[in-house]
């Protein structure tokens, strides 16, 4: 019979076990009675050579190895008859523990499939970005396309894909609407290794200037604009004043580094960059060929980087090129925050465990007359820990369902806090790893808290407990109480630690000066009506009438125009020079440039500080005239005064432009992030000065900005109406006001705080009832030694003292660890988040002095108990 | 009596079992009997270790039971030997043989030694 078949005839077995010794037992005392004896003590010694039935159905159904199973059935029943005599205790153990493990869950799946999990494509190990690389700029991701057509010529080793950002008004069919674009090369499905959900890639001979336009849209806008009509496919879409013909339909989960609806061919693009070698700003991915190893295709990047370096020193000595693997580059910075927070998660988990354990001690011991019992009764010591940890692994299994239950119901929302986009959100969820992942750690905490007092109370003590009546044992279990809140104790600190050092970084960085008045101020993009882009002079006044009617909304109080807004992703850096003589390539300083009109120093309020501002004598054709933020004027100047003074740029041309004004530093790349940016320069230039060949462009870019009367997200309303145009093809998008900006600046700082905080919050509560628990329980050992002590002469303040002497030598020894402990996290947390700052002495100082506020407040409840112990009822409890 | 009769080595219950059941299937009491019988009251047959071991050998397949009428008209278990039964049987008799071999050796030669 195999052991299978053995489980499930349990009972059948038994029965045959019964009949067979019955059997036994009555051949011999038959026998016995055919010798002569009498049957009553035939039948006694028959039972007594066999030795004891029950002894002997014992030992065969141990042969039977089935045992254990049968044990831990018996076990679990046992289990849940003891939690059902106890509801509270199992209850707040179930709810502790299906927090941690809730929680831990949710970050786990994060972290699986935004950093574990392989990218969505075939073969995602071969796919690489390139970036470029210089000494002053370090690592950066564009390529020109001049550098991009050599790239795919030369290269044998990678198949060359491309793509950048695009966008534009989608004014056919239905109703006008701005959509985000790419623009990318035919190559990029394939080389992704994917292909459109219906119709086509793009062809390679799409992918040239002068080719009949044609477009693959995203499968939202499909759902959207076409009802989700194969047949969309071969139909005109008109996209930036141009009418394309579907080719295809993206897969849903096609995302370049965020959504985006319109796909059009990059060779088609008359972007004037696309002629220039200096313009940096299309996006390299690549997909190593078969058999070429990453370090061989870095070393045939690098000849051909050199070569341009040679052929094209102007505009490419000193770049370098690099591969990165494409996972990191998609999930870029979020690595870090990802870790810290599974991290932090994990000591709550910890804390949750240690807490768990420590009840269960507590437990344990107060149940020592059962286990003592059980120990009389012959159960080994194996056999006792057997059934501590089913108990426990029975409690870690309900908790770790209902975590897994808190988890699947939290994630999303969880997702959508995150600030900003987190890469690859779609593609989270509760897999089978994350599953495996939770269900483990339920066992291992279960095992962790019922292993821990089942080691922790030694056996020979239990058999005392049996003879002292469970009173004695107290103070060997002492120590394994202490080193619970000491372990609580440390965690807790290191929590608080983080929390308190992003919440001093978050209060530091904010009360920093953006530079500008950020209150009243609404920034926009703007899409102009495509009928106006048609010669240069329709474009100025164009926008010469955008901004002349929003300046005529009610409560508008200024309107300017800017190419770029601070705290909003976007960037133009253009270098710069102080002389005529140029200075080695790739060496000149760098400055970001805004293109704005007259107003817009007063729409931002961005102080004067010498000089002028623009006006409106700034026209075409005028003298070429920038001004410069504080900053340029130390790092180029050296402080003296720099009005009249000339900057070389050649993006501007080989003229030199006239600095006519300087003004204060405005934080653009974040109250954060902006001390650690590589480009703190800045220069402003008039849009008037735009050239003509660019305008078009520049037209594509252009944002909107204005100093309102009232609160700025009223005006969106009446300023979007009043800017629709004449033929109602103009939008407003990305409205955001300048506080909005400037709060989300500080958003990952203000995220992480949120999270750690209640963290840390859940770890000193956890720690305070710890204490709490285990002073009472421990007091409660000790009423009689301090009945003796009352007896002789001990008051009141005395007891109290003697009991929270006990709780603060505790705490003492856990601050020492976690102090160990929380210098090493601080210094990983300055690492991850921008703007922190070292652990502060303060920061120390408050949370140990809360820490230890918290513990003698847990403290003073049992304390004060005993305090008012009457020393004749304690002594007669002896 | 009890200083005369000797406790069974350590693994020799198996293979006692086995070698009984070598002729015939038997149920547990004339096991019993028949061990008692063969070793002539020299051994002392723990009978119970007598039913765990009669289980574990079933369970390694040494083993097989059925339940059969005996010649007083009741149920009772029959063990026999399986031809796996009968392999391990040989093997250790075998095995057992060297060893007794061996230790009669050594005892004879310290006999030699000391006279």
């Amino acid at each position: 019979m195999n052991w299978w078949l053995r489980v499930a005839r349990r009972k059948r077995m038994e029965e045959q076990l019964e009949r067979e010794l019955r059997f036994h037992l009555d051949q011999h005392a038959g026998d016995l009675i055919a010798r002569g004896h009498a049957p009553d003590e035939a039948r006694r010694q028959a039972r007594l050579s066999l030795g004891g039935p029950e002894q002997v159905k014992e030992k065969c159904r141990d042969a039977r190895g089935t045992r254990w199973l049968e044990d831990l059935a018996r076990d679990t029943r046992h289990a849940f008859r003891t939690f059902r005599r106890k509801p509270g205790f199992a209850a707040v153990a179930i709810a502790i523990l299906a927090l941690g493990i809730g929680a831990t869950t949710v970050m786990f799946a994060v972290v699986d499939s935004v950093l574990l999990r392989a990218l969505p494509f075939p073969e995602p190990d071969r796919l690489v970005t390139l970036h470029g690389f210089n000494e002053q700029f370090g690592d950066f991701w564009g390529f020109s396309a001049p550098d991009l057509d050599v790239l795919r010529r030369a290269s044998g080793s990678l198949e060359i894909a491309a793509w950048t950002y695009g966008g534009g008004t989608i004014s056919e069919p239905g109703e006008p609407e701005y959509a985000d674009g790419r623009l990318i090369s035919a190559e990029l499905f394939a080389t992704l290794g994917i292909r459109p959900l219906h119709g086509r890639a793009f062809q390679p001979n799409e992918d040239r200037p002068g080719a009949a336009p044609v477009a693959i849209i995203s499968y939202a806008l499909w759902q959207r604009r076409f009802s989700g009509d194969p047949s969309a496919v071969g139909r005109t879409l008109v996209f930036d004043g141009k009418p394309y013909t579907v080719a295809g339909i993206a897969p849903p989960s096609f995302r370049l580094s965020g959504d985006a609806d319109v796909f059009t061919p990059l060779g088609q693009s008359n972007d004037p960059r696309m002629q220039n070698r200096g313009s940096r700003f299309i996006h390299v991915v690549a997909r190593l060929r078969p058999g070429i190893a990453l370090a061989g295709a870095q070393s045939e990047l690098a000849a051909i980087a050199n070569r341009l370096a040679g052929e094209y020193p102007k505009s490419n000595q000193g770049i370098a090129m690099r591969l990165h693997p494409l996972q990191q580059e998609l999930v870029g910075d979020v690595r870090g925050t990802l870790w810290l927070l599974l991290a932090a998660v994990g000591l709550v988990l910890a804390i949750a465990c240690v807490n768990i354990a420590s009840l269960f001690l507590t437990r344990s011991i107060s149940r020592g007359r059962e286990l003592a019992m059980r120990v009389a009764l012959g159960a080994g010591r194996g056999r006792l820990m057997r059934q501590c940890v089913t108990e426990s692994a029975v409690l870690g299994i309900c908790g770790g369902l209902l975590g897994i239950l808190l988890a699947a119901a939290s994630l999303r929302p969880f997702v959508a806090l995150w600030p900003g986009s987190l890469p690859r959100a779609e593609e989270i969820h509760l897999g089978g790893p994350v599953l495996a992942f939770a269900i483990g750690s339920s066992l291992l905490s279960g095992l962790f808290f019922g292993l821990a007092p089942a080691l922790l109370v030694p056996l020979q003590s239990l058999e005392a407990a049996l003879r002292a009546g469970g009173r004695t044992i107290a103070g060997s279990s002492r120590r394994g109480h202490s080193a619970f809140i000491v372990c609580e104790i440390a965690l807790a600190f290191v929590l608080l630690v983080c929390a308190g050092m992003l919440g001093s970084t978050l209060l530091r960085l904010s009360s920093l000066d953006p530079g500008l008045n950020v209150h009243n101020v609404l920034t926009a993009r703007f899409a102009i009506s495509p009928g106006a882009l048609e010669n240069p002079a329709q474009i100025r006044a164009a926008w010469e009438e955008v901004l002349d009617r929003a300046r005529r909304v009610p409560g508008v109080e200024f309107a300017a125009l800017a190419d770029i807004v601070p705290m909003r992703e976007g960037e133009n850096s253009l270098p710069y020079r102080t002389t005529v003589a140029p200075l080695p390539p790739n060496r000149e300083p760098v400055a970001l440039a805004s293109c704005v009109t007259p107003d817009y120093l007063k729409v931002m309020g961005i102080p004067l500080r010498e000089g002028r501002f623009f006006n409106d004598y700034d026209r075409e054709g005028s003298e070429p005239v920038v001004v410069v933020d504080e900053n340029l004027a130390r790092h180029a100047f050296g402080g003296q005064s720099v009005v009249g003074r000339q900057l070389w740029i050649p993006a501007m041309g080989d003229t030199p432009v006239q600095i006519v004004g300087v003004v204060g530093h405005v934080r653009h790349w974040g109250l954060a992030g902006d001390d650690q940016s590589r480009v703190r320069d800045q220069l402003y230039y008039p849009f008037a000065h735009v050239p003509v060949r660019l305008l078009h462009f520049f037209s594509s870019v252009m944002s909107i900005a204005v100093r309102t009367k009232t609160p700025p997200l009223n005006m969106a309303g009446p300023l979007g109406f009043a800017l629709r145009g004449a033929d109602r093809d103009q939008a407003l998008y990305e409205m955001r006001t300048m506080e909005q900006l400037v709060g989300a600046s500080l958003a990952r700082q203000r995220f992480l705080l949120l999270l750690f905080g209640v963290f840390a919050g859940i770890a000193l509560l956890m720690a305070a009832i710890g204490i709490y628990g285990v002073l009472a329980y421990l007091t409660g050992q000790r009423i009689p030694e301090i009945g003796v002590r009352v007896a002789l002469g001990a008051t009141a303040p005395d007891v109290i003292g003697l009991v929270l002497r006990q709780c603060v030598g505790m705490v003492l020894v856990g601050l020492g660890a976690g102090i160990v402990v929380a210098l090493a996290a601080g210094r990983v947390l300055q690492r991850l988040v921008e703007g922190t700052q070292p652990v502060h002495a303060a920061t120390f100082a408050v949370t140990i002095a809360l820490l230890l506020a918290a513990a003698l407040a847990a403290g003073f409840v049992p304390a004060l108990r005993a305090s008012r112990v009457d020393p004749v009822k304690a002594l007669r409890q002896e | 009596m009890a200083t005369l009769k000797s406790d069974l080595p350590q693994g020799t219950l198996d293979l006692l079992i086995l070698k009984t059941l070598a002729v015939d299937p038997l149920h547990g009491y004339a096991i019993a009997q028949r061990l008692e019988q063969v070793s002539r009251g020299v051994v002392q047959v723990p009978e119970g270790s007598l039913y765990p071991a009669l289980h574990r050998l079933e369970n390694r397949g040494l083993l097989s039971a059925d339940w059969k009428e005996t010649e007083t008209g009741r149920e009772a278990k029959f063990y026999r030997l399986t031809r796996k039964g009968r392999k391990q049987l040989e093997a250790e008799a075998a095995s057992w043989r060297r060893l007794s071999k061996a230790v009669g050796h050594v005892l004879a030669m310290a006999d030699g030694g000391t006279e």
